[in-house]
């Protein structure tokens, strides 16, 4: 499979009255055309500048960015604005946490779904309209013609999600960039979304990036795992060993700390404290005021994002020894084990 | 022998909905809560799961009568409380707090936490103010916080934090009853976790009940010891949490349970989730019958939407509201929509 | 909407009396006598009786309020003066229009500049148009509207004598003895009463504008149409602008109504003959059925701005049902 995204040592810095806030710092992966990447990370992490940095969404005025977004080759950091919005809605469509907020109240949601079209292709307002009530169909929405000529408060937010999904994929990009799109859905709602956007992906081929803090998320669709902790990566591999053996001592308080429908647990693993401000990180490793394994020099130096010697896929930034790292990984699972009928 | 604290019978809130050009007149009710009864035992925590809509939270509301209640019957320690007035209902006040779901709203951002956490001392005239300003202290060191910030203002701290303030609040005067209103769902995960656990301990040393709501089934397992499926304004089913979690008999608990995703590749990629169609109805015009009928995979005709299902015993502890409830789990789709008997079990 | 208007015209009566009654109430509780007042400065008994019984002073109250209202609502009218004997219908009709003039001109005004500063100060918040946009605002907030008229009286008007210093013309029509009329004398009386009441609506625009662009350019819908790959103009055009001008409709039609009620200050500086001027001297000469007819006709406007501008509302927000 081609690489489709390549993101390299990005990094986007806000100036703010307080400072320069480190938004991103340094984040790199790849993603393979048709594949899913899920980003994982608490809020403030930075897992959605990530993303509107790849899209050029960030304010112009007030976001800088450096390194390297490469699509199919062509880095976006460097495109025109002209370049961006052919590349927007086109080859790269993105939708958002909030389904209530994301469509425009005062427009037929028809009108919106035509507009993205007229943007990107030269056909008429009649067969836009057209496309875009097959578009409305494809994701679900009953009677599309009809509620085409809707606006969106008279829709439930599942289905305003639906709407979303149908506005981005009626270009048919390669790339779906979603911002927790289930987030703000009820568990219903969010298996129906889920099973909807796995079933285009299945049809389309379209990779996705996919931004939760919601691990079973990640567990259920993703490929590939970043977890971001404080504007850099934690860990990354791909979804079955993060699981597995995860490396990093975040990703251990992570799993620890999650309730589990599966499991009994007597008590939650608690990571201590609360994420840096990152208008000034802790020197060293991010994760050294909260981490229980600190030792001096996760306190002086960054750790970088490496490859585990055993697996080069398996990409952690810890400065722990393997030994004790396979030892940990092994007793964090062990304590929300549960038997596999 | 089971002590208990908290009875309702029959609860039920309807808001009118009302027309009219002059003289409003009701012309028909959101049935936020109907008909509902439960137990909460003493120094148990009863956990109370559904989706947005589901009447969970204007239950809680009826329950610590911020809300009046259309009808029913509200037993607190052996005292029907359901039609007591405002100055009646003050000496009980003390024993029933609530703790919300938005630690920034919900504190007042002009008052110093002190004064926050003592209020409820003031009001409930414990004491003198040094004795009071003490016990915030001691308040405030019990949830884990620094009783040095006594003077601080509730924007200097964190997400987390706020919430800390909101039980040391709640457990000022000693309640005896604690209702959560989804005290988790706006925090981090990692958050999260502390203040569950900080819960938990509160409960084990001062022997605290609670009612805890919450839509999510992960955390509602991990701090419940019963656990209330609600489904628009009834309740579909009541079991212990294990019990609830393995052995699901509502065909709607069962569809909840499989839409979860599981933070294990593994387990959730080997199951096919149950997914529900379509959106849950309108209250205003609940379906007839069963309320989850529309969308039940095990809908009957004639059975499940012509009469109202009545909580039937379907194990320990573990009631139901279904004619058809489930044989065994976990189950596909395909199994769930089989129902071997189409006459109901009752 | 047939149900909303029904109950909004239930309102407005509810309203008006209760705005008429407070007018009555707030009158006798002022120490004159009208009838007094009509007599001169040595009145003879016979004289304050006579007027008295005249303007009907001599019954009580609440029989002079009804009176009042019958009159209204019968024969639709809102009496005679008490000092001059002049049907108030016709002398409000004839001020209206100067007041009208004022008003909507202004607001024409006040929108032509409002907009541009507004929105292009949103879109480059802590530029030089901005800061110098917030100082305007400061001033135009802060300065007495009394002080810009005179300023710009003497100013404009008196030293460089650039247009009349007071005075009104007629738009078309003009009257008997009328020195100037049509359109041109109309407009070039009007600039300086124009600007000087402009100026505080036109600052109160510019940070409402400001802050309602700011406001919906935050909103996720506009970054839902820039993810989509809309240029920023159509960005602009259809999903900030649309958006952000729903509130400044209401404003501007509340702030038109309540403005047509009387412009005061305005008036009274450059001598137009408008309805805020007729207020002021009806006050002076305790005349109750010119202050009543004055604002009866306000309350009017009000009532009736606010339905428009709810009506209209509903037509642009396709959120908003009136029922």
């Amino acid at each position: 499979m081609a690489t489709l995204l390549e993101v390299e040592d990005l990094r986007t810095y806000f100036t703010t009255d307080d400072g320069i806030v480190k938004a991103v710092d340094g984040v790199s992966f790849t993603l393979k055309e048709g594949k899913t990447l899920g980003i994982v990370g608490e809020s403030g992490s930075g897992k959605s500048v990530t993303c509107l940095t790849i899209m050029g969404l960030n304010s112009k005025k007030s976001a800088t960015s450096k390194g390297r977004a490469l699509f199919r080759g062509e880095d976006l950091l460097q495109a025109s604005n002209q370049r961006l919005r052919e590349i927007r809605g086109n080859d790269i469509a993105m939708i958002f946490q909030d389904p209530m907020t994301s469509l425009n109240p005062v427009h037929r949601i028809g009108d919106q779904i035509v507009e993205g079209i007229l943007l990107h292709r030269d056909v008429s307002k009649k067969e836009a309209r057209r496309r875009a009530i097959d578009a409305l169909k494809e994701v679900g929405i009953p009677r599309a013609d009809r509620r085409a000529d809707d606006y969106p408060h008279q829709f439930s937010g599942g289905m305003r999600q639906r709407v979303m999904i149908a506005m981005a994929l009626v270009n048919e990009p390669s790339l779906l960039i979603a911002d927790e799109p289930t987030t703000a859905l009820d568990v219903t709602t969010q298996a129906q979304i889920l099973e909807l956007m796995h079933s285009l992906q299945r049809d389309y081929g379209t990779a996705i990036v996919m931004i939760t803090h919601d691990l079973g998320v990640v567990a259920e669709i993703a490929d590939d795992v970043v977890v971001m902790y404080a504007a850099r990566i934690a860990e990354r591999a791909p979804v079955g060993k993060l699981f597995e053996e995860p490396l990093h001592p975040y990703t251990w308080g992570l799993l620890g700390s999650l309730p589990r429908l599966e499991a009994d647990i007597d008590r939650l693993v608690q990571i201590p404290g609360t994420p840096p401000s990152l208008l000034s990180p802790p020197r060293g490793c991010r994760f050294n005021p909260r981490c229980p394994y600190v030792f001096d020099r996760c306190k002086e130096e960054m750790p970088e994002l490496v490859a585990s010697p055993r697996d080069s896929e398996h990409l952690q930034s810890c400065f722990l020894d393997d030994v004790t790292k396979q030892r940990e990984a092994e007793r964090t699972l062990a304590s929300f084990a549960t038997e596999v009928p | 022998m089971v002590d208990e604290l908290l009875r309702v019978e029959n609860l039920t809130k309807h808001f009118p909905v009302s027309r009219g050009i002059v003289f409003q007149k009701q012309v028909a009710a959101v049935k936020a809560v109907d008909d509902i009864s439960f137990t909460v035992n003493r120094g148990e925590t009863l956990g109370v799961v559904g989706e947005s809509g589901c009447g969970k939270s204007t239950m809680a509301r009826c329950i610590m009568r911020l809300l009046d209640l259309t009808s029913g019957t509200l037993t607190f320690e052996g005292q029907n409380i359901s039609r007591l007035s405002r100055n009646e209902m003050r000496p009980i006040r003390r024993e029933m707090m609530m703790i919300f779901q938005d630690p920034y709203a919900s504190l007042n951002p002009r008052k110093r936490v002190g004064f926050i956490v003592g209020e409820a001392l003031v009001v409930h005239n414990t004491g003198t103010d040094a004795a009071i300003k003490r016990r915030v202290q001691e308040l405030l060191e019990v949830v884990g916080l620094n009783p040095e910030h006594y003077n601080r203002f509730p924007h200097e701290f964190s997400g987390g934090q706020r919430q800390r303030i909101g039980i040391a609040r709640a457990l000022a005067v000693n309640p005896k009853l604690i209702v959560c209103d989804e005290p988790v769902s706006a925090l981090d995960v990692s958050v999260q976790a502390q203040i569950l656990n900080l819960l938990k301990d509160l409960q084990k040393e001062f022997g605290l009940t609670y009612i805890f709501i919450a839509h999510d089934l992960n955390v509602v397992r991990y701090i419940s010891d019963r656990v209330m499926v609600m489904y628009l304004g009834k309740i579909a089913e009541v079991a212990g949490s294990a019990e609830l979690y393995a052995r699901p008999k509502h065909p709607y608990t069962g569809a909840l349970l499989s839409a979860v995703p599981i933070p294990d590749p593994r387990l959730g990629r080997a199951r096919k989730p149950i997914v529900l169609e379509g959106d849950v109805p309108n209250p205003i015009n609940p379906p007839d019958g069963c309320r989850f009928h529309p969308r039940c995979p095990r809908f009957q005709e004639g059975v499940c939407d012509a009469s109202i299902p009545e909580a039937v015993d379907v194990g320990t502890d573990h009631t139901a509201s279904c004619f058809f409830p489930l044989g065994h789990w976990p189950m596909t789709l395909e199994e769930m929509q089989r129902v071997d008997n189409p006459t109901p079990a009752s | 909407m047939f149900r909303y208007l029904i109950r909004r015209l239930l309102w407005a009566v509810v309203l008006f009396v209760a705005v008429t009654m407070v007018t009555y109430m707030i009158f006798f509780v002022i120490p004159a006598n009208p009838a007094r007042l009509a007599c001169g400065q040595r009145a003879t008994e016979e004289c304050v009786r006579n007027a008295e019984a005249r303007l009907g002073l001599d019954r009580p109250i609440p029989v002079q309020y009804a009176k009042f209202l019958q009159r209204l609502v019968i024969d639709r009218s809102l009496g005679q003066s008490f000092t001059n004997r002049q049907d108030i219908n016709k002398t409000i009709l004839d001020a209206a229009p100067v007041t009208a003039s004022l008003v909507i001109g202004g607001a024409i005004l006040w929108m032509l500049v409002a907009l541009p500063i507004g929105i292009l100060s949103a879109l480059r918040p802590r530029s030089l148009l901005d800061r110098a946009a917030t100082v305007f605002v400061l001033f135009g907030i802060s300065l007495p509207v009394v002080w810009i008229g005179l300023v710009l009286q003497y100013v404009v008007g008196y030293r460089l004598a650039w247009t009349p210093n007071a005075g009104y013309c007629d738009f078309i029509d003009p009257a008997e003895f009328a020195t100037c009329g049509g359109p041109v004398d109309w407009a070039y009386h009007l600039i300086l009463p124009w600007i000087t009441f402009a100026l505080l609506f036109c600052a109160i625009y510019v940070r409402m504008i400001r802050a309602n662009v700011m406001d919906t350019l935050g909103e996720d819908y506009v970054r839902t149409a820039r993810a989509k790959g809309a240029p920023e103009p159509q960005v602009m055009r259809s999903h900030v602008l649309r958006n952000a001008l729903l509130p400044v409709v209401t404003m501007l039609g509340m702030d038109i109504g309540i403005a047509l009620g009387g412009a005061i200050f305005t008036e009274a500086i450059f001598g137009l003959p408008g309805l805020g001027r007729l207020a002021v001297q009806s006050l002076n000469t305790f005349d109750l059925p010119m202050i009543q007819g004055t604002v009866v006709f306000a309350t009017l406007c009000i009532i009736v701005f606010n339905i428009v501008v709810d009506v209209a509302y509903a037509f642009i927000d396709p959120r908003i049902r009136l029922d």
